[in-house]
């Protein structure tokens, strides 16, 4: 399964009915060093494109959207002990949570990578 | 983001036997940079600072509360304490050591007749509950402060209530809410805020239930009236403008402002933080404003004290007159009286314990009678001359954001240092170790990498000069491709720079005794 | 004009410099309606040193200092002995003419001076963490609530009715415009309150004070694990900081949140403010606490430092998503109350603290001898509640007269209500000879009022 992106920098890896979200790589370099993550719990019911996490550099405080809707089945625990591996490790160990998902179709919506790559020339 | 570098901790060099690797002295301290531990690491126990009489022998009456064991504090004599605090004093930068261009702060002189004023015991040593008759001068104080305001801003009321500018604009925005409940008006949703406002403004407009909708600038620096008048409607509440505004720019067509937010029924709420560019020059009401906050420790001189504390009337044009908070002073016909308790009035509540900032109403109260009309005139002139003066030495090396005149601050962005690799932190570390207070860095948000530079009328031009030749040579430095130098900035200070990321990854918020630190390894 | 350094010769070349005709010039963007034509109208003009003086002088000496007679004056302000050590070192201008530590290489003194005073309150409070400071205890009860309401996702706060009537307004004002409901129960001078009867799955708080208003002391530890138990949080409010250094401190009791008036350290009076705040909480909140925080960390060379840090949770951050929108604190009142801790020390402290409940316990005595004089309280730290024959009020005003501070009519705080109790305070600053003549007047004033 390909992994998509938003235009928020959250990234959604499918497999099978569940999804793995994280930030970008990009995302984390306009960050700085983040210092600080708030995953959601389990069992928490998101909307797609609505508030699911955030994340805190020194300086700056950001919100994590939902890229698609459903439910929470875990949080990653290791990030919120360690999370400087939002920079060291963005679209791998560095993901936020999983969801069950709701609605496969919403993930029509979103860019895959080379979408997601030309988005970031065009806008920055 | 350009923020975030600030933690860069390096190797700490190698030392001979018995020296500090950083400063090569046996004790670490540096001449007059001396250093100090903890109060808490310097603890003997039973020692103390005060000499208290004995207690009178009589059985305790403390119901089922048990007396505690202790608290866990140091014990040190009366010149150690001194010694402590003496020698933290000279780790800070202040306005009485030298010049400290903080835009949108109001650094200015702290003239210490103010201090003496506050401290007669007729103003120090009055309790808040005396009996009236009791404090017909303090309540006199109040009233001619009251006085000065009203008339300095053309509004028809005030309150001292407000401890701060942020508690100041919570008042305002309290009370702009109460004005449209009691008219039944209860559609008005979002307050409109443009994009260069101080934090406090979105955080307060929040903080009173109301939506924030931004405003954005035109080119020039201002609120684009269009994007205002679009966005303007029956679910407006208000608007929150700082003028002159946070890039130091006085809204050209605030009245034009003015009238399209009455013509949809809404307020004009004025963040009065800058009102020291014009304070004397130009009334408030004049423009069209309903309310607005004044930062006493802004415009009036009252000290920042390291953070506070800060003092924020509100003045309130007469629409919103009746709509203010608890307690207020009144002429009665037995000298002053003092309204403490909103009744069925339509005062919206209280903001406070008892009656504002006392001590800062003295101090203010002192400033305005020193300054009088003629003086704030004079004052007013002299920071946006001032402000002006700079930004025109400079605007040649730097890159100014806007065209002015500017009022009493100048903004400048950091277009100057692209391809340098000098960011404006390093700009502003580098400042440090030339003997300044930096600028105003990374605010307003409107422009990339922002120098917001508000030198106040109390700068001599000599030191405005000084200033400017430091970061003229400064700026021509970053250009010739000396990174490195405003990278490894500031050297010359007690500490150089902190690592912030560390301090907010693993939050140490207090002292842990030693004892408790080796329990918590151990497990 | 002694504050103003430029010359007009100054003046001049600047303008040369700017390419300005005049300053007028540089007010052009000031709609021309709006420009006043000189120095505004109605206000003196500036006058030297010596004149504000007399005139400010003139306005002081209208008041009674309560330091010039017996004064028993407390409900939420105290007067003690303030070292002269304090007021010395409060007024270095490196202190006094700072501001806000935002840039920490030049600002350790005021760092240091925080994450010790912050260290302090924890201390004082038996709880993990304080912050640097709010505006006061009032403000810092109405913060608690709020931050209650976001930690348990709840919105209703149940107010003791033993807590300071204006600490309640304040909340309650902010209930009604910041969206949430604050149930605050009638005030109780005599006896308890089923605090816990109230609470129920909406209930972010319950707040109460140790010593409440009228004085009484009380062990919040089962009210806590109750709280608790119902998901609950358990806010303590103090308004004599003294207290700590006797009563058993909230956080042992089990609060979550400490909200306390800090004024009877270092600071005067001053007729209400300025004061300072104290907000202490459990370890796990910090996060969602308002206002600044200071943090030990390392510096380039490996040193030991400090700065302010978690500001994410701060308006200049999250605007309209932080956790308050305090900016300024209050500062110096913070240093005014750490030096005046640091002065008593562990030794210090603990004995002030015995010595005004101690005298307090003599005055108690003392007024309660008085003929058709009732003590209220059974329990209490340096204030107490006694019931009298008339109204408090007359006889504040009549002992007044006598050039005695009497306390504080209950009538002040809650206008209308329990006209015949009095509020007293006493502490180090009270002699003898004070509160001999207090019960002397007492027993006078209340014994004219009796018919023969």
């Amino acid at each position: 399964m390909t992994r998509k992106f938003t235009k928020d920098h959250e990234w959604v890896l499918v497999e099978g009915d569940v999804a793995t979200v994280g930030v970008s790589d990009f995302a984390q370099s306009q960050l700085g060093d983040v210092v600080f993550v708030e995953l959601p719990e389990a069992g928490r019911v998101l909307e797609q494109g609505k508030e699911a996490a955030v994340v805190e550099s020194v300086k700056a405080a950001s919100d994590v959207y939902a890229p698609i809707s459903g439910t929470v089945v875990e949080a990653n625990q290791a990030l919120v002990d360690d999370p400087a591996m939002v920079n060291s490790a963005a679209e791998t160990d560095g993901w936020f949570f999983k969801i069950q998902i709701k609605d496969a179709s919403e993930l029509d919506g979103l860019m895959d990578e080379a979408a997601y790559k030309s988005f970031l020339e065009e806008a920055h | 983001m350009s923020m975030n570098n600030q933690g860069r901790p390096s190797a700490i060099p190698a030392a001979s036997a018995g020296f500090d690797g950083v400063t090569g002295t046996v004790t670490g301290n540096r001449g007059l940079q001396i250093e100090e531990p903890l109060i808490f690491e310097q603890d003997s126990a039973g020692r103390t600072g005060v000499d208290l009489p004995e207690v009178p022998k009589v059985a305790s009456r403390l119901g089922a509360v048990k007396p505690r064991a202790g608290v866990g504090l140091p014990g040190l004599a009366e010149p150690q304490v001194v010694r402590h605090y003496t020698r933290l004093s000279q780790k800070n930068y202040a306005i009485d050591s030298g010049f400290y261009p903080l835009g949108s702060c109001t650094m200015k002189h702290n003239p210490r007749l103010n201090e003496k004023m506050a401290r007669l015991p007729g103003f120090s040593d009055v309790h808040p509950l005396q009996p009236v008759s009791t404090v017909q001068g303090a309540l006199e104080l109040m009233d001619q402060l009251a006085y000065w305001l009203k008339t300095l801003t053309g509004m028809a009321a005030v309150t001292l209530a407000p401890a701060a500018g942020a508690h100041g604009e919570m008042c305002g925005i309290m009370a702009i809410r109460a004005a449209h409940e009691a008219r039944g008006d209860k559609a008005r949703t979002k307050i409109l805020v443009p994009e260069s406002a101080h934090g406090t403004n979105p955080a307060t407009a929040a903080a009173c239930g109301y939506a924030v909708d931004a405003i954005p600038a035109t080119a020039d620096g201002r609120v684009d009236l269009e994007a205002l008048k679009a966005k303007l409607g029956p679910d407006v509440a208000g608007l929150m403008l700082t003028n002159p505004n946070t890039c130091g720019l006085f809204e050209r067509d605030i009245i034009a402002i003015a009238e399209a937010v009455h013509a949809a029924g809404a307020y004009f709420y004025c963040d009065g933080a800058n009102f020291n560019a014009i304070v004397g020059r130009v009334r408030p009401a004049d423009l069209g404003i309903d309310v607005m906050h004044i930062n006493l420790h802004k415009t009036f001189s009252t000290p920042h004290g390291g953070g506070g504390p800060g003092s924020g009337p509100v003045v309130f044009a007469d629409s919103l007159a009746p709509y203010i908070p608890v307690p207020y002073v009144t002429h009665g016909t037995d000298g002053f009286a003092l309204v403490e308790n909103a009744g069925d009035g339509p005062a919206f509540g209280r903001m406070k314990a008892f009656h504002g900032q006392m001590g800062m109403f003295v101090r203010a109260l002192s400033y305005m009678l020193s300054h009088g009309a003629d003086g704030l005139w004079q004052a007013s002139s002299d920071a946006v001359l001032n402000a002006n003066y700079v930004m025109a030495r400079l605007q040649d090396v730097m890159t100014a954001s806007f065209e002015g005149p500017c009022m009493h601050e100048c903004l400048f962005d950091d277009r100057f240092l692209k391809g340098t690799g000098v960011t404006t932190l390093d700009m502003a570390k580098a400042l440090i170790d030339e003997g300044f207070h930096p600028m105003t860095m990374y605010f307003p948000l409107v422009v990339h990498g922002a120098l917001l530079i508000e030198p106040t009328e109390t700068e001599s031009k000599a030191s405005l000069d000084q200033f400017v030749d430091a970061l003229r040579a400064l700026a021509e430095r970053a250009k010739s491709g000396d990174a490195a130098y405003f990278q490894a900035a500031p050297r010359l200070t007690p500490r150089r720079r902190l690592d912030e990321t560390a301090a907010a990854r693993k939050p140490v918020l207090r002292w842990t005794p030693p004892v408790a630190k080796e329990a918590v390894a151990a497990e | 004009m002694r504050y103003l350094p430029l010359t007009e010769a100054d003046r001049q070349s600047m303008l040369e410099a700017i390419r300005a005709e005049t300053v007028d010039v540089l007010f052009r963007d000031v709609p021309e309606a709006a420009r006043l034509a000189g120095p505004i109208g109605g206000l003196p003009n500036h006058m030297g040193e010596l004149e504000v003086e007399r005139l400010l002088g003139a306005m002081a000496a209208k008041n009674l200092p309560a330091g010039a007679v017996p004064s028993f004056l407390g409900a939420g302000a105290y007067r003690h002995h303030v070292p002269a050590t304090v007021d010395h070192l409060v007024q270095r201008g490196e202190f006094l003419t700072a501001y806000t530590p935002y840039q920490p290489e030049v600002s350790q003194g005021t760092l240091q001076v925080l994450f010790e005073f912050q260290t302090q309150v924890a201390l004082l409070t038996g709880m993990d963490v304080a912050n640097a400071s709010m505006y006061d205890g009032a403000t810092s009860c109405a913060e608690a609530v709020m931050m209650a309401n976001r930690i348990t996702r709840r919105k209703k706060a149940i107010l003791s009715g033993g807590l300071h009537p204006h600490y309640r307004d304040v909340t309650t004002t902010d209930a009604r415009f910041i969206g949430f409901e604050a149930v605050a129960m009638p005030p109780a001078p005599t006896g308890g309150e089923d605090l816990l009867a109230l609470v129920d799955d909406k209930t972010a708080c319950v707040v109460v004070q140790n010593p409440d208003v009228f004085g009484h002391v009380r062990d919040h530890s089962d009210l806590a694990a109750a709280c608790q138990a119902k998901g609950a949080l358990l806010v303590v409010v103090v308004t004599e900081a003294l207290s700590l250094g006797l009563l058993t401190p909230p956080g042992d009791m089990g609060a979550d949140i400490v909200a306390a008036e800090g004024q009877s350290f270092g600071n005067a009076l001053n007729f209400g403010g300025p004061y300072v705040g104290l907000f202490a909480v459990k370890d796990k909140y910090v996060r969602q606490m308002p206002g600044r925080l200071c943090g030990e960390t390392v510096d380039a060379d490996g040193r030991r430092g400090f700065v302010l840090t978690l500001s994410t949770r701060e308006q200049h951050i999250r605007r309209e998503k932080a956790t308050s929108n305090i900016c300024t604190n209050s500062g110096l009142c913070a240093l005014a109350f750490s030096i005046h801790v640091s002065l008593l020390g562990e030794a210090g402290i603990t004995r002030l603290a015995q010595l005004n409940h101690a005298k307090a316990v003599q005055m108690a005595d003392r007024l309660a001898a008085v003929p058709g004089v009732e003590l209220l309280n059974d329990g209490f730290f340096n204030e107490f509640t006694v019931k009298l024959p008339k109204p408090a009020a007359a006889v504040v005003e009549d002992l007044a007269k006598r050039r005695i501070l009497g306390g504080v009519p209950v009538s002040r705080l809650y206008p209308g209500e329990m006209e015949d109790l009095l509020l007293v305070a006493v502490t180090e600053t009270n002699t003898e000879a004070d509160m001999d003549a207090f019960a002397a007047a007492l027993t006078e004033i209340l014994g004219a009022e009796v018919p023969a």
